[in-house]
C-alpha cells in the first residue's frame, strides 16, 4: 500500500533538506521525495496523509530510555514503553541494561530483542552492560553481546567507579568499535545525595550532589580515552564544567561524544522547593549557570544529541519521602514540546533541534535510522510545532506517570508516527 | 487571632505578624503552666496525634503536654511502635490517622520535606515538629520567645549559631525566621559544617568562635552529633571543643549580657562547659518552659480560626 504525506515542511538533516516536499512511502520504505506535487503520478491508490501547515522529519532516535522488562514490568514493559515512544514520535529507543536479570550477557540481549520484536510498536535497540552485574569488578561479555545486537555499552545509573577497570573497558572496546556510555557521577561525592548541591540544598536541609562529582569522571574518561583509544558517550551531561571538559575533548579531536536530556535544559533545582519527588533525579536538575551551559553546548554542538532517559517509576517508587524515592522521571512524551522551547528561545534552531534528534545519534551509534534517504526505513513522524495543549495525566501512554511537567502548558505537538510506513500513533485531534 | 495556612511546617511560610501573633500568645498561655491547676478548656473534644518517628524526649513531651494543659485528647506514636515498622507508607500511615479524624498531626521526621507532603494529602492541620536537616519551628519560636524575655526588641539583635550548620533544622528555622524579624545573623563553626552558599540565605559566615561572639545579644549553641566525626566532618571532640566548645574563657570575649541558648539535649562539656551551661547567661531551662507555651499557642491558634467559625 502507497502512502504519501503531502504539503509539508519536511526536515531531514541527514540529506540537508528543509523545504515543502511531498513523501512517497511504498512498502514500508522512502519511495521519494519530491517538490510538492512532483508526485502526482503516484496518487491514484495511494492513501494521502495532508500534512499542510505541519513538519514531517524522519522517526525521532532516543539513546537512552529505560524500560523496566524484564524484572520491573510493574513500572513499565517494553510493549508499554514503546507506545510511549510512539506518542513522543520515536520510532527508534536504545534501551539501558539495568533490568533484573542485568542485561550482561547474550541471552538477555536476545530476550529483549526478541519480546521487542513480539510486541514493540517501534524500533528497540540494546545497550549492554560493560561489566557483570553492573558491578564494576569484571568485563561483561561484550563481543558476544555486539554479535547479538547490542549497538553500545554501558554501566548506566552505576559508573565505572574503578578506574583501571575503565581503561580496560576502553581498551577491550576497541575490538568492536561502539562507544561505551559512562554514567559520570563519582559516588564518594554523592553518597546519600538526593538533589543538587547549592543554595536550594542548603536551604532545604537535603544532602546536595556536587557538579564536581560529574565533572571529575568526564575528565576522568577524557583522561584514560586519549591514552587508550576507543570511544565515549557521556550520558546525560548536567554540570558547566562537563560541558566545558567535552568541548576541549572534541577541540583536541577525541572521540568524545554526549546528550542531554530535556529536563537539565527546562529546570533547575529551584524545582525541588516542594518537595515534588518528580524533581528528583540523577545527575539532579542543577543551578541556573548550568542550564546556560547546557543550552550554549546544544548551540555549538559540544551537546551531539538529545536524549530523555526515560526513567518510569511506580507511586510505590515516587510516593514517598523525597529522601527516599526512586531517582527519575519518564521523558519521552515531552521531549519534543520541551526541545521546542528551544527553538522559542532562538538557543537552537528548528533544523538543529531534529538533527539531535534524528541524524546525529543515528551517526554516533551508526545506525541505520535517523533520515528519509530514499531506500531507507519509512519511519517517520509528523508533528505541529505551534499547535498548544496542556501535558496531564490523561495523555500519558507510559505505565508510569512520574512526570514533573503534568500541568504544563506545552507547544509542539506529534501528530502521526510511522514505523516502516506503517501508523504507530495517531493523535486525537 | 489565627494563622492563614492550615499547617505550621516552616518558619520560611510565616510572616512577622503571625510571628509576633504567635509569640504574644504563647506569653499568655505561659501563666496556665504556673497554676495549680495546669488546664483550661480550649481544645476540649479535639484529638491531636504525635507522630513521632525520630527519638524526641524533650519535643514529644512538650507537644504531649501543651496538648493536655488545653485539654485536647493527644495520642502519641512511635516509630518502632507504629505500622512503618511493618512496611506501611508514610503516606498510608498518615491516611489512616487521617480517617480517625484528628485535628492535629505533629510529626517527627528524619527525612526534609516529609511533614510537607503530608500536609498536602490530609484536611487535618500538620506540625512540623522537625524533619531532618530542613526545619524545626516550633524551636525557633521558643528560642525566639525566650530571647524576647530577655531583651527589649528582638528588630536588630545580633546572634550567633555555633555548630554543625549543616545538618541543623534549629539554625535554619532561626535563620530564617531571624531575618524576617530584622535580626542578624551569624553562623560559626568549621568549613566541614558550614554548608555551601548559605550567604544566600542572609548570614555571614565566620570560622573564629571568639571573634564571632564579641558583640552579639544572644548565642545559639548547636549540639555536636559524635557520630559525625566518622563522616569526616571533624578531627576529634577534643579539637573541636578546643575550638568551638564555649567555655568561660571564651566567654569572656562577648558582651557581658549576652544570652546563651541551647536547643539541647547538651553534651555537657563538649559544646559547652559545665559551668557556662550553669551560668548567669544560660537559659536552656526557661527555654523549655518556654517550649510548652509556643506550642499551646500554636494549637490554639491553628484550631482558633474553626472555634471562632463554629460558634
Amino acid at each position: 500500500m502507497k502512502l504519501i504525506i503531502k504539503n509539508g515542511r519536511v526536515i531531514d538533516p541527514a540529506n540537508g533538506l528543509d523545504g515543502l516536499h511531498d513523501v512517497l512511502i511504498d512498502k514500508g520504505k522512502i519511495a521519494a521525495v519530491a517538490k510538492p506535487g512532483g508526485l502526482s503520478g503516484e496518487e491514484s491508490g495511494a492513501k494521502i496523509l495532508e500534512a499542510d501547515g505541519k513538519v514531517v522529519a524522519p522517526g525521532f532516535v532516543d539513546m537512552h530510555v529505560h524500560f523496566r522488562e524484564p524484572g520491573y514490568e510493574y513500572k513499565e514493559t517494553i510493549q508499554s514503553g514503546c507506545e510511549s515512544a510512539a506518542a513522543g514520535g520515536f520510532t527508534t529507543v536504545a534501551v539501558m541494561p539495568n533490568t533484573d536479570p542485568i542485561n550482561d550477557n547474550r541471552s538477555v540481549t536476545e530476550l529483549i530483542q526478541n519480546v521487542a520484536q513480539a510486541k514493540g510498536a517501534v524500533n528497540v535497540l540494546v545497550i549492554g552492560a560493560i561489566t557483570t552485574g553492573l558491578k564494576g569488578t569484571k568485563l561483561a561479555e561484550m563481543t558476544d553481546m555486539r554479535e547479538a545486537g547490542a549497538i553500545a555499552f554501558s554501566d548506566d545509573g552505576k559508573p565505572v567507579m574503578d578506574s583501571e577497570m575503565m581503561r580496560r573497558a576502553f581498551e577491550y572496546s576497541r575490538l568492536f568499535d561502539v562507544p561505551l556510555i559512562q554514567h559520570s557521577e563519582i559516588l564518594e561525592l554523592t553518597s546519600g545525595g538526593c538533589m543538587n548541591e547549592g543554595a536550594v540544598s542548603t536551604e532545604l536541609g537535603l544532602k546536595g550532589m556536587p557538579t564536581e562529582a560529574e565533572d571529575i569522571m568526564v575528565y576522568r574518561d577524557i583522561a584514560l580515552l586519549e591514552r587508550t583509544g576507543g570511544r565515549l558517550h557521556v550520558a546525560h551531561i548536567s554540570s558547566a564544567g562537563a560541558v566545558d571538559l567535552v568541548r576541549m575533548a572534541k577541540a583536541k579531536g577525541l572521540p568524545v561524544t554526549c546528550e542531554a536530556a530535556p529536563h537539565h535544559f527546562t529546570l533547575t533545582d529551584e524545582a525541588v522547593r516542594g518537595f515534588d519527588t518528580n524533581a528528583k533525579m540523577s545527575p539532579p536538575l542543577r543551578a541556573l549557570k548550568d542550564v546556560h551551559a547546557i543550552k550554549e553546548g546544544l548551540k555549538d554542538s559540544t551537546i551531539d544529541i538529545i536524549a530523555t532517559d526515560h526513567a518510569p517509576h511506580d507511586v510505590v517508587g515516587k510516593e514517598v519521602e523525597f529522601d527516599k524515592a526512586c531517582f527519575g522521571i519518564i521523558g519521552l512524551e515531552t521531549a519534543l514540546p520541551l526541545t521546542l522551547r528551544l527553538v522559542d528561545d532562538k538557543t537552537i534552531t528548528l533544523r538543529q533541534a531534529v538533527e539531535k534528534l534524528t541524524s546525529r545519534p543515528a551517526e554516533i551509534f551508526n545506525l541505520d535510522c535517523g533520515s528519509l534517504s530514499v531506500g531507507a526505513n519509512a519511519d517517520a513522524v509528523i508533528f505541529d510545532p505551534e499547535a498548544e495543549y496542556v501535558f496531564d495525566m490523561s495523555h500519558i501512554k507510559s505505565k508510569s506517570k512520574n512526570s514533573p511537567f503534568l500541568g504544563w502548558k506545552m507547544k509542539g505537538k506529534i501528530l502521526h508516527t510511522l514505523v516502516r510506513g506503517k501508523t504507530v500513533f495517531k493523535a486525537e485531534i | 487571632m489565627s494563622l492563614k495556612g492550615k499547617d505550621i511546617l516552616g518558619m520560611r511560610d510565616l510572616t512577622e505578624e503571625e510571628i509576633v501573633d504567635i509569640l504574644d500568645s504563647a506569653d499568655s498561655f505561659k501563666e496556665i503552666s504556673e497554676r495549680e491547676i495546669k488546664k483550661v478548656p480550649a481544645l476540649r473534644g479535639r484529638t491531636i496525634i504525635n507522630l513521632f518517628l525520630e527519638p524526641s524526649t524533650r519535643t514529644r513531651t512538650s507537644f504531649e503536654i501543651a496538648g493536655k494543659r488545653l485539654s485536647a485528647d493527644v495520642i502519641n506514636i512511635s516509630g518502632s511502635g507504629s505500622s512503618l515498622a511493618k512496611g506501611e507508607t508514610l503516606m498510608d500511615t498518615a491516611r489512616n490517622l487521617e480517617a480517625m479524624r484528628p485535628d492535629i498531626l505533629v510529626l517527627r521526621h528524619s527525612g526534609p520535606g516529609a511533614p510537607h507532603m503530608i500536609a498536602k494529602l490530609l484536611k487535618s492541620s500538620v506540625i512540623n515538629a522537625g524533619d531532618g536537616a530542613h526545619e524545626h519551628p516550633s524551636q525557633a519560636l521558643l528560642d525566639l520567645l525566650t530571647i524576647r524575655q530577655n531583651k527589649k526588641e528582638l528588630k536588630g539583635l545580633k546572634v550567633a549559631i555555633v555548630g554543625d550548620i549543616s545538618h541543623s533544622r534549629v539554625a535554619r528555622s532561626n535563620i530564617l525566621a531571624m531575618n524576617t524579624l530584622g535580626m542578624k545573623v551569624t553562623v560559626v563553626g568549621p568549613p566541614t559544617m558550614i554548608p555551601v552558599e548559605i550567604e544566600k540565605l542572609g548570614v555571614s559566615v565566620e570560622y573564629n568562635l571568639e571573634r564571632a561572639i564579641r558583640d552579639v545579644d544572644v548565642i545559639l549553641m548547636l549540639r555536636i552529633q559524635l557520630e559525625r566525626q566518622e563522616s569526616l566532618l571533624f578531627s576529634s571532640l577534643r579539637e573541636y571543643s578546643n575550638l568551638y566548645g564555649l567555655t568561660s574563657e571564651k566567654l569572656k570575649k562577648a558582651p557581658s549580657d549576652v544570652l546563651i541558648i541551647h536547643p539541647g539535649p547538651v553534651n555537657r562539656g563538649v559544646e559547652i562547659s559545665p559551668d557556662v551551661m550553669d551560668g548567669p547567661h544560660s537559659l536552656i531551662l526557661d527555654q523549655v518552659t518556654n517550649g510548652v507555651a509556643v506550642r499551646m499557642a500554636l494549637m490554639y491558634l491553628l484550631l482558633g480560626a474553626n472555634l471562632e467559625t463554629n460558634n
